[in-house]
């Protein structure tokens, strides 16, 4: 080898400077966006009320208050519980739609989507409909009562099993099907077969689906506070610190306590799909399931069960939000849609909410797909993209509550320069964007992936410069996830409370916001009525995407037709 | 004749792992060169070092006398096709082609002439309006290669253009790539790791292995004079007999000595490898006195189409065996079967000697 040959250090391309400045540029949004805001939450939780650090103090006084520390106990509690009967729900769900003939399959995974499209207050508000003091089955249970541990439990199995649903479904389906012709062959029993086929093969999805629903009950807020009692969870306590006693140091420190197992759960996650990669090399055949009447019958029972259960809580609702006067007058009446006689802003609250998340769709998905594709095509530049990767992922492990209370800090500080976003649509934009950003960005990251990595190569080889080819080309391409994004953003946009509750100001209240506060005026059926709109809000945007997807996209898109 | 392309102690790591050591290279204007090694010997990445695409570590690459080691691929002057074509599905073959076209500001008509003059060239005139996704494959080879050549590069880069389609295609598409460089005059290198896709596209190989290179030259010297064993047994068939050498000009394999060209390089005593093609092998009239002359039994006869490969028992020894080509007329008029006793040559200038 010769000794002479310098090292050559590659020059830099138009494209690289722009493609740089871009991911530094990205960076810097992000940074405004969650570092700065959850660092001014860290720092918080060491100051006093008037802003004297005063070290750990503000803990210490958290872990010996046995009210706060039962709160945390409570939590763990209820999300260990959920966890336990949702998991098993799900699974047995996700088989039902991989492993079976189920007829109308379709209309059972429609189903199992609902609860996703609906603010987390909609089962608390069906929940005291069905069982609260004036419930329809009060009987049913006793001398007990429905508000507390039992009716947040309840709430919380709907409010998750979509997304329990969701990720054992995908895992399900990835399985190999050439693994059970191996086992069939060798004349393994069914339950052989379950044990030692079925179950490993969804056990990362199984630890993933668990991790996540835990972390949403750990996280959700709107459940607990309407059905909670006097039942308190971590998130209750920080709304209570935060809005009822203005003390923002100690709402900060729950806020603290709350992250820890929210980002334990996202490592603990994060490193076991890590060893799944290692495990999924072979290309998988697909299974197809063959039909057994037997099997099928006891799922398709099955699946009705839980269709049922989950129509009858979002069916409680609607019918709760069209009643007179539960459980006296059960005439129906619109009357609850006037939503001026119970709130100030009326419908402009849910105007607000159209608005917010028309607003984050569009923001979001641009700022989302245009940064996956600036992380992902950049050359080199390794460490600062390892910086944009970290904060795109931050946001999974820090619930909305905790980046709210962060951005209070952050944007209420008086030298912030953003200061002046305080208190405008903009910020609940922002915010959301934030909270969501996860998703959409792997979304787009995941798309980008798929499409040939020579496009870059070959528009520098004609020199074009690389944005022209992102706007020709891989955009274009793209559409589906880019609308996938946009879709998801939307939805959630429509839904959250957790986020959004201490950023509101009077004239950008949102409808889940409002639902909350009107529920706590004592109004369950004007809330359940806001509730009602945004669930059929957010179906039909999605519904609509489904429509556009068959019809329009596919004359759009004629080049993917062979 | 002008070197085009002079690279020079070109080495790329990956981390500690060497993917070029130290090439050196040199490329004439108007020439068609092929990268030909086993998978993973680091064609792909020289091409795309040449490129740009995965800059080298250290060394130096200059392409018409200009220094372009460290210039970025759009600094550079050349057009690419992959393996995968990379055609971009959304947009139609004619604005495929145009691509590189329309951002030089050429007015439409100029481009829209310019793309149907490529389409012509290439054989697809009616193409045009189609997307990508309609074409078969060898069509959608010949699209990239036609966007490749629409802003007229110097140099034309082909990473294995010909590996994705089946075998009649491939043929027919070899001679229409060749026939096209040529008509162009376009320098150009192909990577491939078809040994007959090289030897009959390319004006000069550069065989290479374990990032390096072994051999630099035309088909027929590698063929005919390979430089190193590796080469030897990479690109066709060869007969390996292991033996020592004696003198200059005599290796002993077997207790039996043979005459081979002369050695300068080794030294008598040494353990080296006897080699010869099968077709190189003599059967039909020896003369009385040929030298290497060897007694064998035909042991297995292969039918390959065209003709038959033998393989051959020495009867001396029944360690050292040969494979050699035998005609279909050698077989019928010597009725060679299985059994058969036969005496073979092996012909000193048709030898080569490997340590
Ligand atoms: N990005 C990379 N990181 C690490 N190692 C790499 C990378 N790219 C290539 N290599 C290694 O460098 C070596 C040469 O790779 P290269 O792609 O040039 O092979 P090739 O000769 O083109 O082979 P093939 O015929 O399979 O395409 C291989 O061993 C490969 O594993
Ligand atoms: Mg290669």
């Amino acid at each position: 080898m010769s000794l002479a040959a310098p090292a050559v250090k590659p020059g830099m391309s138009r494209d690289d400077l722009m493609m740089r400045g871009g991911v530094v540029l990205l960076a810097g949004v992000l940074l405004v966006m969650l570092g700065l805001p959850l660092w001014s939450l860290l720092a918080k939780g060491f100051e006093d009320r008037d802003g004297k650090f005063i070290g750990l103090a503000n803990y210490v006084s958290y872990f010996s208050t046995p009210a706060l520390f039962q709160s945390a106990l409570n939590s763990l509690q209820v999300a260990s519980i959920t966890t336990v009967i949702v998991v098993p729900l799900a699974f047995l769900y996700a088989y039902a739609l991989t492993r079976t003939v189920l007829p109308m399959r379709w209309l059972f995974q429609g189903i199992s989507l609902i609860p996703i499209f609906a603010p987390s207050l909609l089962p608390g508000l069906a929940l005291i409909y069905l069982f609260g003091t004036q419930g329809f089955f009060k009987a049913l249970l006793g001398s007990g009562s429905i508000y507390g541990i039992d009716g947040i439990v309840i709430a919380q199995v709907f409010y998750c099993f979509p997304h329990a649903t969701l990720i054992l479904t995908t895992a399900l389906a990835t399985s190999d099907a050439r693994l059970y012709e191996a086992a069939d062959v060798l004349g393994a029993s069914k339950r052989r077969v379950f044990f030692t086929v079925t179950l490993p093969g969804a056990k990362y999805g199984l630890i993933s689906a668990a991790l996540v629903v835990f972390t949403l009950v750990m996280t959700d807020f709107g459940i607990a506070k309407v059905i909670g009692g006097n039942f308190n969870v971590l998130a209750t306590d920080v709304y209570k610190k935060v809005i009822g006693q203005q003390d923002f140091s100690m709402g900060a420190v729950v806020g603290m306590v709350l992250l820890a197992p929210a980002a334990l759960a996202f490592l603990v996650d994060r490193l076991v799909q890590r060893k799944q990669v290692a495990l999924l090399t072979a290309r998988a055949v697909p299974l197809v399931p063959r039909p057994k009447l037997g099997r099928d019958l006891f799922f398709t029972l099955f699946c009705a069960a839980v269709s049922a259960a989950i129509l009858t809580i979002l069916g409680m609702a609607i019918w709760g939000s069209l009643i007179k006067y539960w459980p006296y007058n059960l005439s129906l009446t619109l009357d609850n849609y006037d939503f001026a006689r119970f709130d100030a802003n009326g419908w402009e609250s849910y105007w607000n909410s159209v608005r917010m998340a028309l607003g984050a769709a569009v923001f979001g998905t641009v700022l989302m797909f245009t940064g996956a594709w600036l992380n992902e095509k950049t050359r080199g530049f390794g460490a600062m993209r390892g910086v944009v990767q970290f904060l795109a992922f931050l946001p999974m492990a820090v619930p909305g509550l905790v980046l709210g209370l962060g951005y209070i800090f952050f944007f209420n500080a008086p030298n912030n320069p953003l200061n002046f976003l305080y208190a405008t649509m903009g910020i609940l934009v922002l915010n959301t964007v934030a909270h969501f950003y996860t998703v959409g960005h792997l979304t787009a990251t995941t798309a980008l992936k798929q499409i040939d990595p020579e496009f870059e190569a070959v528009s520098a080889s004609l020199k074009v410069p690389i944005w022209k080819t992102f706007v020709r080309v891989t955009a274009p391409i793209c559409l589906p996830a880019i609308l996938d994004i946009a879709i998801y953003l939307f939805v959630n946009a429509m839904t959250t409370v957790s986020s959004v509750i201490f950023l509101y100001a009077p004239d950008t209240k949102l409808a889940s916001v409002a639902a909350v506060n009107i529920e706590e005026a004592g109004t369950t059926a004007a809330a359940a009525a806001l509730c009602v709109v945004i669930v059929l809000t957010s179906a039909a945007v999605k519904a609509a995407h489904l429509v556009a997807d068959r019809f329009l996209f596919a004359r759009l898109q004629v080049w993917r037709r062979r | 004749m002008a070197n085009y392309l002079e690279v020079r102690s070109l080495s790329k790591q990956f981390g500690t792992f060497t993917a070029l050591g130290d090439v050196s290279l040199d490329v004439i204007e108007g020439e068609f060169v092929c990268f030909l090694g086993p998978s993973g010997c680091g064609k792909t990445t020289l091409l795309r070092a040449i490129a740009g695409l995965d800059p080298q570590t250290s060394g130096t690459i200059r392409q018409k006398g200009r220094d372009v080691s460290a210039l970025p691929p759009a600094q550079r002057d050349f057009g690419i096709v992959f393996q995968s074509y990379a055609l971009f599905p959304n947009l139609s073959v004619a604005d495929n082609v145009g691509y590189g076209l329309v951002n030089r500001r050429q007015n439409k008509g100029a481009i829209a002439r310019r793309v149907a003059e490529l389409l012509v060239l290439v054989g697809l005139p009616d193409a045009g309006p189609k997307y990508p996704a309609q074409l078969s494959g060898g069509q959608q080879q010949r699209v990239a290669l036609a966007r490749a050549l629409a802003t007229s590069p110097g140099l034309l880069l082909l990473d294995e253009p010909l590996s994705a389609l089946d075998a009649r295609v491939r043929l027919r598409l070899r001679h229409e790539i060749k026939a096209l460089q040529r008509t162009l005059g376009v320098t150009t290198i192909m990577v491939t790791h078809d040994q007959e896709e090289a030897l009959t596209m390319a004006d000069r190989i550069v065989v290479m292995n374990h990032g390096a290179i072994e051999q630099v030259g035309t088909p027929q010297e590698i063929y005919r004079r390979p430089a190193t064993a590796f080469v030897a047994d990479f690109v066709g068939s060869m007969n390996f007999l292991a033996g020592t050498l004696m003198a200059p000009d005599r290796v002993r394999v077997a207790g039996v000595d043979f005459a081979c060209p002369v050695q300068d390089g080794l030294a008598p005593g040494q353990k080296v490898s006897l080699c010869i093609r099968p077709e190189d092998v003599r059967v039909r009239d020896l003369p009385a006195d040929i030298a290497n002359r060897v007694p064998v039994e035909v042991a297995e006869l292969d039918f390959v189409g065209a003709f038959c490969r033998a393989t051959l028992k020495a009867r001396a020894t029944s360690d050292v065996s040969v494979t050699a080509d035998f005609s279909s007329n050698l077989i019928r008029d010597l009725g060679v079967d299985i059994g058969t006793k036969l005496d073979i040559a092996l012909p000193p200038d048709r030898v080569r000697i490997f340590a």
